[in-house]
């Protein structure tokens, strides 16, 4: 350490390239962890906690083409193009929090030397990818986005939200109890992902946590085999990575064919031979791991025939890519959940969500809205509402809780504007909105052979109770009546009122006969679409009112 | 098969070793066989004949007796008239004989807000947060309380319960602290007496090495039980499936009253909502007066303010007769009131 050379040595080598790009990792990680932290009701406080989905290029292409529009802040995907035309492909090597999570887990199974060259060749189902992401890019500008299915940055939102939150909440909430156990009580709330509610649920969460533990585990076997074969957005990079400024190169006089540089080659690109240079993720470990250096990172001198630009897909995979995508269209339409007369009494949409044929072309099921929900009322929906192209997209699920009155969270975050971004006024029908009235979500219903005043002769009301609106849109009278024993009870039977009522569902959600709700709210007579309304008139409160 | 010059020698399994392994396995299987098949009441069985044994099972805590009874003092309903918020508590409060009569230096407060419903503070639906603001703040400054939570059980997202009403904004700038309902925040109480609730679902956490209780309630129509007042309040303690207690309002209100005996009790009659409960919605349907009401006899409170604040005349809710005869106080308040105006 005396030796300033000596000094100046290790220096170099603690900032190698290589060093940098894992301190650049680790950081967009933390920032993506501290965005997911922030996706809380009493946290966000307007921070735009979908960002990551916001500068993702591929969320800004297929939502334009299926919508031929650039919603919101979806533009500042063009900072990732850039960054691509410059660098290549170092969104998946230096940002990606879903390529450093699971690079981290083939690490940790990877190291030293275990660390095999033959790990790291290129494999010809690689250009897989290429052929999904054709696919995806033709269904959505045939108007189903399906991306989502398959998009990294939504995958780490959504596996974040439904899977691992819950799972770190739990964790916290036993530590807090044993804290109390040992008489030493600490409170952690601050670090809970949803603090303040006892539990959140997410049905149908087993499979994306099978799926999104699959997709990490792989790496034990398969370094980065997501990233390599299957991610669509690192497909779309990889094509436009053909055009970038800089990339490695690697100097022929030097090499002497010791394949050393394939032992930390992260795309498998074959940087020992003519380098594809769609698969780099410009990760730098090839020049690293060079003994002669004979691997450079540069923009001039480059040797064009050292090189392979673009994907390695033929003329006739890109177009029977097209056709099955051409093919899958109608495959997935005619499935029949969207349409305007077969759809889903259970298919009930967050407020400001658009028509849902609309929806279904701006939905990118990357679980935002769930995850910023304060009620937990927002589910992924399962194939039984919406079939397999509404998978994961938002449902209201009424039997869990209901959809809070002054809340608009959802469409804050929504990156796409498949809920569009709306205010509480607007929800409600306040102030400049009272022409268009509030936003339905659907209409109550009373099943009166369940209800408990009903059918039982047993008082209960609590839908009157909890409903919000003023006046309320479930009335009562008062009826005396004779009990199965002779007794007279009064009741009060409900009664909804459907032209007050806004489909809050909190009369379910609350409703004492809880497995199959003696009142809830379906689909019908939401508002975002005249198709499925119900009331030709909202009729005015005073003649409402019972006489 | 080995081509090496030494020849090959087992390594043989001994005798002694041999016996040993069979006594080891014989033990073992002895002490699980005891653990799993001895019969239930021998020491360390862990055999369940009927089932009944393996039921999980929680011992129901219960809460201490909070009230503190000046001896000076035959007032139990004193109510604060004309003034600030501020001054409106502190005259109710003298009524009584002084907030500190009540709490000593050292003690940890519990304050309930009624904190129901995600509305803003002026539809009348939760407790004014000034309230709780200037009690905190007299409870940490006057008593020199050495903590003051508040907690509370809403029928909405908690957080942002807290939040839009502006009870956690006021009750965090006063030096309080808030309690949300997490995961384990519940536990099993058991009111002796108690019809309903005798052993019920508990919001517990903030409770822990509590001395002192404070009930700020909000006063409001109710659609089912005519008014939500003082005793009501404590509803917001519940876990559990309490949307069936709509059955027999009545009956847990009484039980509601007996299954907390509050240090004090304060009624909030900034804002009266007087139809549309409890949830209200339109500012028009509250109506607004300069009075606060403070004390000791929930039952007592409670009919005053349906007489005088909700207007209601003498026709009390049911429950408020139940109360009494369950022994948590008298209707009839004559001699035990005091306006301090």
């Amino acid at each position: 350490m005396n030796q300033p050379g000596d000094f100046r040595q290790r220096l170099n080598h603690l900032l190698r390239l290589a060093n940098i790009r894992v301190l650049s990792q680790g950081s967009f990680l933390l920032l993506f962890v501290v965005a997911i932290w922030l996706t809380w009701t009493s946290r966000i406080e307007g921070y735009r906690v979908s960002w990551f989905l916001e500068i993702d290029p591929l969320v800004a292409l297929a939502t334009f083409l299926s919508t031929g529009y650039v919603y919101r802040y979806l533009g500042w995907a063009v900072l990732i193009l850039m960054l691509t035309l410059l660098f290549g492909r170092v969104f998946c090597g230096w940002m990606c929090p879903f390529g450093t999570l699971l690079q981290f887990t083939g690490w940790l199974f990877q190291r030293g030397a275990t660390r095999k060259t033959d790990d790291n060749r290129y494999h010809s189902l690689q250009s897989f990818k290429y052929i999904l992401l054709a696919v995806f890019l033709v269904l959505a500008l045939l108007g189903s986005l399906q991306i989502g299915l398959m998009d990294p940055l939504v995958w780490v939102y959504r596996g974040f939200t439904t899977f691992v939150a819950p799972f770190w909440d739990l964790v916290i909430d036993q530590l807090m109890l044993l804290s109390e156990w040992i008489a030493m009580p600490v409170d952690l709330s601050d670090l809970k992902l949803a603090p303040g509610v006892p539990v959140r649920v997410f049905t149908g969460s087993f499979w994306i946590g099978a799926l999104f533990l699959t997709f990490l585990l792989l790496n034990v076997r398969w370094h980065r085999f997501f990233c390599r074969f299957l991610c669509p957005l690192g497909a779309l990079l990889g094509v436009i990575s053909r055009f970038s400024l800089f990339r490695i190169d690697r100097d022929v006089s030097l090499c002497t064919d010791c394949n050393l540089c394939l032992l930390g080659c992260e795309g498998a690109s074959e940087p020992q031979q003519q380098l594809l240079a769609s698969e780099c993720f410009s990760c730098m470990n090839c020049i690293d791991d060079c003994p002669e250096n004979a691997l450079r990172f540069a923009a001039h001198g480059l040797d064009r025939k050292q090189v392979i630009a673009g994907p390695v897909v033929t003329r006739r995979q890109w177009l029977f890519a097209s056709v099955l995508g051409v093919l899958g269209y109608p495959l997935l339409k005619s499935n029949g959940f969207a349409s305007d007369e077969n759809f889903s009494a259970d298919m009930i949409r967050p407020p400001g969500s658009v028509a849902e044929e609309e929806f279904l072309s701006k939905c990118i099921k990357c679980d935002q809205c769930i995850n910023v929900c304060p009620t937990n009322v927002l589910q992924p929906a399962t194939l039984r509402e919406g079939g397999i192209e509404a998978l994961w997209t938002p449902v209201l699920n009424f039997n869990i809780r209901h959809c809070q009155l002054k809340c608009s969270l959802c469409s804050e975050v929504c990156p796409t504007g498949a809920i569009r971004k709306i205010t509480v006024a607007e929800k409600l029908g306040e102030g400049n909105f009272i022409e268009e009235g509030p936003i339905r979500l659907g209409t109550a219903f009373i099943n009166r052979s369940r209800c408990l005043p009903w059918a039982n002769q047993i008082p209960c009301v609590v839908c009157e109770e909890v409903c919000p609106t003023a006046p309320k849109a479930i009335q009562t009278y008062d009826e005396e009546e004779k009990d199965v024993f002779g007794k007279l009870v009064v009741l009060n039977k409900p009664h909804i009122v459907p032209d007050l009522c806004i489909g809050c569902g909190i009369c379910q959600s609350e409703c004492p006969v809880q497995d199959r709700p003696a009142v809830y709210v379906t689909a019908v007579g939401e508002s975002r679409s005249d198709n499925r309304r119900l009331l030709l008139k909202y009729r005015s409160p005073e003649t409402a009112e019972p006489g | 098969m080995s081509q090496s010059d030494e020849r090959y020698r087992p390594d043989r399994i001994t005798r002694r070793e041999a016996l040993a392994r069979g006594a080891g396995a014989l033990l073992g299987g002895s002490v699980l066989g005891y653990l799993a098949l001895a019969p239930e009441h021998l020491p360390f069985s862990r055999r369940d004949d009927t089932g009944r044994r393996s039921e999980p099972s929680e011992r129901p805590l219960t809460l201490p007796d909070y009230s503190v009874s000046p001896d000076d003092s035959t007032i139990a309903v004193s109510i604060g008239r004309n003034g600030e918020i501020g001054t409106l508590l502190r005259k109710a409060l003298d009524g009584m004989g002084g907030i500190r009569k009540f709490v000593q230096p050292g003690d940890v407060v519990l304050v309930k807000p009624n904190v129901a419903f995600d509305r803003s503070p002026n539809l009348g639906a939760t407790t004014n947060p000034a309230i709780i603001r200037e009690l905190i703040q007299l409870l940490l400054v006057d008593c020199r309380a050495a903590e003051v939570r508040v907690a509370d059980n809403p029928i909405e997202s908690p957080a942002d319960c807290f939040a839009k009403s502006g009870i956690g904004k006021a009750a965090e700038e006063a030096g309080g602290r808030v309690f949300l309902p997490d995961g384990n925040a519940f536990r099993t109480l058991n009111t002796p007496g108690a019809k309903l609730i005798e052993n019920w679902s508990f919001f517990h956490r903030p409770f822990r090495s509590v001395t002192k209780v404070i009930g700020v309630a909000a006063v409001k129509d109710h659609n089912l039980c005519s008014a939500s007042m003082g005793i009501k309040n404590w509803y917001g303690l519940l876990g559990g499936k309490r949307n069936n207690f709509h059955q027999d309002i009545h009956e847990i209100i009484a039980d509601l009253s007996m299954m907390i005996h509050p240090t004090l009790t304060l009624l909030d009659g900034t804002h009266v909502l007087m139809s549309n409960g409890p949830t209200g919605g339109d500012p028009s349907l509250v109506r607004k007066y300069e009075v606060i009401v403070a004390g000791t006899d929930q039952v007592a409170m409670d009919a005053w303010a349906y007489k005088h604040l909700l207007q209601r005349g003498d026709d009390y809710p049911e429950y408020l007769f139940k109360a009494e005869q369950r022994g948590s106080g008298r209707i009839d308040a004559s001699g035990r009131i005091r306006e301090v105006v």
